[in-house]
């Protein structure tokens, strides 16, 4: 039962695969949806039957994939309850963002179709396999799977060279990741003998924990983390996740929102009791969470490119869940991913909607006053601007609090610290948040822009379309809108590049029916999903906490009682009460904050536009420092990108190969051609010559026998 | 009765005419002549061995050769008709186009 999960989605890929070209889009998109749906279900029978059944986790062994000595690994598939809730997450929010995608993608041509969701489904089903993976290897099949599947999807449209590029790059900086993360497994099976999760917890949870010194679990630990860095964008390795906004905007929500970047996440809760015995690697992953965290917010508050914002806000969020991590509050880690992963896909789908409507425009510039047009896609994704604001009773609310509230009360060193940034961060989201949904569907509409910096995202075939369209008419109504121009203006963008034929009018159009479906699910689940993580200072009693934990001790498998977790968890009920107080304090000031956060942004964006102007010109260096995303690219650029560039071309490329192998190669030819232009002087030609060698060689040989 | 040296010197002064003739004439037909020469020269040592030795084997090879030598001379002679109609000359120098 176990193995149709990730094996439904593949089925679908195979399909669209080998025969997409030839089935017509809604063949191949309902083939794509009815696998990721199927999957779905099973899913939910699958959990059904294991919480009926009262273990901690079921499994399933497909077949023996390696075995060599010690190193047995089996394709094992196990389910426990942190494993149900990604897969609900994976299986839920992929099943409503392919129905989306059958109306945004709607514009392809037929093998276009089948190969985007051919790509969709193989990465549901990586994704699957790297969740439910029952050891470090199957696991990282999952991790290498959907991390080709991102750059497939990133490249979607390769034929537009930003985003080949930007494919290339997420491929690369994972590399980096993925290598650190083969060394982790690799040391933990050098230590322990094993690479089944639930073997290797059993015998770390044996050791005490290392303080201090940099003993072989930190070590391990940390390389596992540059994994995770890599995978889910965090300092230095997040550079690729702005850039992977080039792809369509469903692949965003779900692979670099809601699923994918979370994997590495995930991967610190699958080993949570390996973490909790490296103390010292929990403080540096809280210590990367929050700087993370707070970076990306800061240069969220700039970008002009509504999904790049929202890519800068994932990157931040992605920084919290480390944060949680870090201070060893894994479940409120995991309950954030899981809330986010609601509101973050709602937001996205809600900027491809938007994006849809305005035919390929991305610049929050060019918006403004887009409420009257979209109503269904501005209510969602207020809906999903307060839900990661943080507003009361939002989910958002529940799981950004519980991590806020565990970080004060961490014993990491350093805690206070990291609440503090976490509450500025916290002010930003709500800030630039707000300032994407005041740009985009308040005010007036304004193409008055300058042109955007990053190629929109566009159907490679209807760019020149539009450009051609907006050229001319730019020029001419761009006095008039700057100033005031009357709501109904005749967008320039709207009519061009839409396909959809004459009588199509300039105005936005609403997102079709199989986009809003998604949106309006996904608004209610970015409300109602916090409510199984009701704190007890509401008196509510944590649902979700309770139900995570077997996942993050070691006891399920081995029946060992674990030293630290069980220490740190143990005390839970009784400090709970104790810290109900301090809670309820902390949830009053972060719901200020992000009230604050909201006012601001209404002040600034909506209010008061000068004031804003006023900052930017005062603060100028500043916000070039962040528009430009404080030049980390430039810095990776000069520090790594073109040494790299300089030692291969100068030094492997000219000087080894070049050099070394070609001149090798070359001299021996050049030794034996050489050798032939002076041998063949003794072909002379002249038969009397010969003969005298011949009869030279005759005597030679006679002397030869003779003499000696 | 002639002593077996006396056929040897004989038959190394006829063979070191025949060699003399190959390197220093001018002419193909000279040359072909002088190797007759050389053969003979051969030839005639085989006999007188054979002789001496009271064996005929000498003399088969004798046989053999001289056939061979009549077969070499038809070829050369042809060859020599030919490369004549070709240069009108047969001085061998002048055939050195076969060399790089």
């Amino acid at each position: 039962m176990l193995l149709l999960i990730p094996l439904l989605p593949f089925v679908g890929f195979l399909i669209n695969a080998f025969l997409g070209r030839r089935l017509s889009k809604s063949i191949s998109g309902g083939i794509a949806c009815l696998a990721i749906i199927g999957s779905f279900v099973v899913s939910v029978i699958s959990i059904l039957s294991l919480l009926s059944s009262g273990a901690v986790s079921a499994e399933v062994t497909a077949f023996d994939w390696m075995s060599s000595g010690d190193l047995q690994i089996p394709l094992r598939f196990r389910l426990d309850h942190l494993a149900s809730l990604m897969i609900l997450v994976v299986t839920g929010i992929g099943s409503l963002i392919h129905i989306y995608s059958t109306g945004y993608m709607h514009e392809e041509s037929d093998p276009e179709y089948a190969r985007y969701f051919s790509y969709l489904n193989l990465f549901a089903a990586f994704m699957l396999v790297l969740v439910l993976g029952a050891n470090f290897p199957v696991m990282f099949v999952g991790w290498e799977g959907v991390g080709l599947c991102s750059y497939l999807l990133i490249g979607f449209w390769f034929t537009k060279k930003s985003a080949a590029d930007a494919g290339k790059k997420a491929f690369i900086v994972n590399r980096i990741g993925d290598f650190g993360f083969i060394l982790g497994m690799l040391l933990v099976f050098v230590t322990f003998g094993s690479l089944d999760f639930q073997e290797v917890a059993a015998a770390a949870a044996q050791r005490a924990p290392e303080a201090g010194t940099w003993g072989v679990m930190t070590i391990a630990t940390l390389l596992l983390f540059v994994g995770a860095t890599g995978k889910s964008a965090q300092i230095p390795l997040y550079v690729w996740l702005p850039d992977a906004m080039e792809g369509p905007t469903p692949v965003s929500a779900l692979i670099h929102a809601a699923t994918m970047v979370t994997a590495g996440v995930y991967m610190i809760g699958r080993n949570a009791v390996l973490f909790e015995h490296a103390p010292t690697t929990l403080a540096i992953v809280a210590a990367i969470g929050v700087a993370t965290a707070l970076m990306a917010g800061t240069i969220g508050l700039v970008q002009n490119d509504i999904k790049r914002v929202l890519a800068y806000s994932t990157v931040s969020q992605l920084g919290y869940m480390f944060l949680a991590m870090g201070v060893g509050a894994y479940a409120a880690g995991i309950f954030h991913l899981y809330t986010h992963a609601f509101f973050k896909a709602l937001l996205f789908l809600g900027s491809g909607a938007v994006i849809h409507a305005l035919a390929g425009e991305q610049d929050i510039r060019n918006m403004g006053g887009l409420k009257k047009y979209l109503p269904i896609t501005y209510w969602t994704f207020v809906v999903g601007a307060l839900a990661i604001a943080g507003f009361p009773l939002l989910s958002g609310f529940f799981s950004k609090d519980e991590i806020l509230f565990r970080t004060f009360t961490a014993d990491t060193p350093g805690h206070l610290l990291f609440y503090a940034i976490a509450i500025v961060t916290s002010l930003l989201t709500a800030t630039y948040m707000f300032r994407l949904v005041f740009l985009t569907f308040h005010g007036e509409r304004r193409h008055d822009a300058p042109a955007p910096e990053h190629p929109e995202e566009q159907e490679p075939v209807t760019v020149a379309d539009a450009h051609g369209g907006h050229a001319p008419a730019h020029g001419a109504h761009a006095p008039a809108h700057a100033v005031a121009s009357p709501a109904p203006v005749l967008s320039p963008h709207g009519g061009h590049g839409h396909g959809h034929g004459g009588g199509h009018d300039h105005t936005p159009h609403e997102a079709p029916w199989s986009m809003a479906i998604p949106l309006i699910l996904l608004a209610v689940g970015s409300v109602v999903a916090g409510y199984v993580g009701v704190p007890h200072a509401l008196g509510g009693n944590n649902r979700i906490e309770s139900f995570l934990e077997p996942s993050f001790e070691a006891g399920a498998a081995a029946g060992h009682e674990t030293a630290a977790p069980a220490a740190s968890e143990a005390h839970e009920p009784e400090a709970a009460h104790a810290d109900v107080g301090t809670e309820r304090t902390l949830m009053a000031l972060s719901v200020g904050i992000a009230l604050a956060g909201i006012g601001l942004a209404w002040y600034f964006w909506l209010a008061n536009r000068r004031v804003v102007e006023g900052i930017t010109s005062a603060f100028a260096p500043v916000h070039r420092l962040l528009l430009n995303k404080y030049y980390v690219d430039e810095l990776y650029d000069a520090a790594i990108v073109q040494p790299v560039k300089k030692i291969s071309t100068g030094a492997l490329w000219k000087g080894v190969d070049a050099g070394l192998i070609d001149g090798t190669v070359n001299g021996v030819g050049l030794a034996v051609s050489g050798a032939g232009t002076g041998l063949r002087r003794l072909q002379t030609g002249s038969v009397r010559t010969y003969a005298f060698a011949l009869f030279a060689g005759a005597i030679s040989i006679l002397a030869y026998y003779l003499f000696s | 009765m002639v002593p077996l040296n006396s056929y040897l010197i004989l038959s190394g002064i006829l063979f070191a005419i025949g060699t003399a003739g190959v390197f220093l004439r001018r002419n193909l037909i000279t040359v072909l002549l002088s190797i007759e020469i050389m053969l003979n020269a051969v030839n005639l040592s085989f006999v007188a061995i054979g002789r001496y030795l009271g064996s005929v084997d000498g003399q088969i090879i004798t046989f053999f050769v001289m056939t061979v030598a009549a077969a070499e001379a038809a070829v050369g002679l042809a060859l020599v008709i030919a490369l004549f109609r070709h240069r009108e000359t047969l001085s061998p120098d002048a055939y050195t186009s076969l060399k790089w």
